[in-house]
């Protein structure tokens, strides 16, 4: 049952969804930086295991993701995705920095859900790239590294943002609370996203 | 269409994206090339703790070994008339050599214009007298059981070298301090680094990697699966 003055946001799913992602992309953050710069490479050492460790929690990340979806509500996670792909033209306004209606997601935040999801795959197929590269030939290129790096400096890029929106800015960081509890309150729903209609 | 219809951006973008990516398996490195001189020295700037200069640190062990100046030994023996072991400071007064090369990783990353300076190996392995028998050299590292060969061919190519300096400094720790073969026409698997001892060996055998599926003469450029 939701509060009163408070409306539902998030679903149990969306919010499982977001929290294993956050916490894959975390362990993977901290364990590929002390992989990939050199001076946490050589203050902390124990290479082979930190890239174990990588790995697998890369397989678990997918994993997890993939299994969430699947025993969670499959139908809602399908309109959140239909909603999350369509822009109408309040939408384009807002993205070309005008005021505009928004619905459950504005369009800031629906370009960062299909590059997240986008980022997610390739991620993945980098990663086993260059493990595979490792044990064949033939899945070794010479631009896989750059791929995998260059996709980590740009979703760490992302991250600060989102963090910053998510923790620190006043007028948005009550966002927070629908990511946690799954409910946000009305007045707050009505002045960022005056289009949605919760149910 | 209509102005008022809403458009699918979102998969549009997913899929752009994924696309971009996918297909930057063929063209993420020849890109890279051209705008890495102009983006890195700036990321350097804010971020120091960035590897601008492109160099990644590899090691197979828990332990990064550290050079002590006093205990450290460079031992050159197998098939030798004389065998040897130099310390630091008598390997520092063998004849210095210097050269700027390029260093390619065997996974894709590069760095251009290192400044090396060191020793030839012909310098070190003279003072052994090695025997006619001997037909490759085996370079052992401290990082145990980190070990790879070159054949006598191979190592007497004009820029190899056993190098103590990187870029104007002594060799790091990460970089393998204080001494590591240098051999810029092959991959930097074969450039051993914390170097402890040099053997003349009758032929090579299979160093580290090679154990695990790279090749033994790793050609920058014709080897271990590519080809330029």
């Amino acid at each position: 049952m939701t509060r009163a003055g408070y409306v539902k946001r998030f679903s149990r799913t969306e919010r499982v969804l977001h929290w294993v992602n956050a916490a894959g992309f975390l362990l993977l953050l901290a364990t590929g930086l002390i992989l990939y710069l050199p001076i946490l490479e050589t203050a902390v050492g124990r290479r082979p295991l930190i890239k174990d460790v990588h790995f697998w929690a890369g397989i678990g990340w997918v994993s997890a993701l993939v299994l969430v979806a699947l025993a969670g509500d499959r139908r809602g996670l399908l309109r959140t995705a239909r909603e999350l792909d369509l822009f109408d033209r309040d939408d384009r306004r807002w993205l070309r920095g005008r005021r505009a209606p928004q619905g459950r997601f504005n369009a800031g935040q629906k370009v960062n859900a299909a590059l997240t999801a986008a980022f997610t795959i390739l991620f993945f197929v980098s990663g086993m790239l260059l493990w595979l590269g490792e044990r064949d030939t033939r899945f070794r290129f010479a631009s896989t590294v750059i791929l995998h790096d260059g996709l980590m400096f740009v979703a760490f890029a992302l991250l600060i943002g989102h963090l910053y929106l998510a923790l620190i800015y006043l007028a948005t960081r009550h966002a927070l609370r629908g990511m946690t509890l799954g409910t946000v309150s009305e007045e707050w729903a009505q002045r960022h996203h005056a289009k949605w209609r919760p149910e | 269409m209509d102005a008022e219809q809403p458009r699918r951006y979102g998969r549009g973008v997913f899929l752009a994206t994924v696309a971009g990516g996918l297909t930057s398996l063929y063209w993420g490195k020849a890109v890279w090339s051209r705008v890495s001189s102009t983006v890195s020295p700036v990321a350097g700037d804010l971020v120091p703790l960035l590897p601008t200069q492109g160099w990644r640190i590899y090691t197979i062990s828990g332990h990064m070994p550290s050079f002590d100046p006093a205990t450290w030994r460079l031992a050159v023996g197998g098939r030798v008339g004389a065998p040897l072991e130099l310390r630091y400071d008598e390997l520092k007064a063998l004849p210095r050599a210097e050269q700027v090369s390029t260093f390619h990783c065997v996974t894709g990353w590069t760095v251009k214009n290192v400044h090396w300076a060191g020793v030839r190996l012909h310098d070190v392995l003279a003072h052994a007298k090695p025997d006619p028998s001997g037909h490759a050299l085996q370079f052992v590292s401290a990082e145990d059981p980190y070990v790879d060969y070159l054949t006598l061919r191979q190592a007497s190519l004009a820029d190899v070298m056993l190098a103590y300096e990187m870029d104007g400094k002594p060799l790091s720790r990460a970089h393998g301090a204080p001494l590591r073969l240098v051999i810029p026409e092959m991959y930097g698997y074969k450039n051993v680094k914390w170097l402890k001892a040099v053997n003349v060996v009758g032929e090579a055998g299979s160093g580290y990697w090679e154990q695990l599926g790279y090749d033994r003469d790793a050609w920058v450029g014709r080897s271990n699966g590519y080809s330029s």
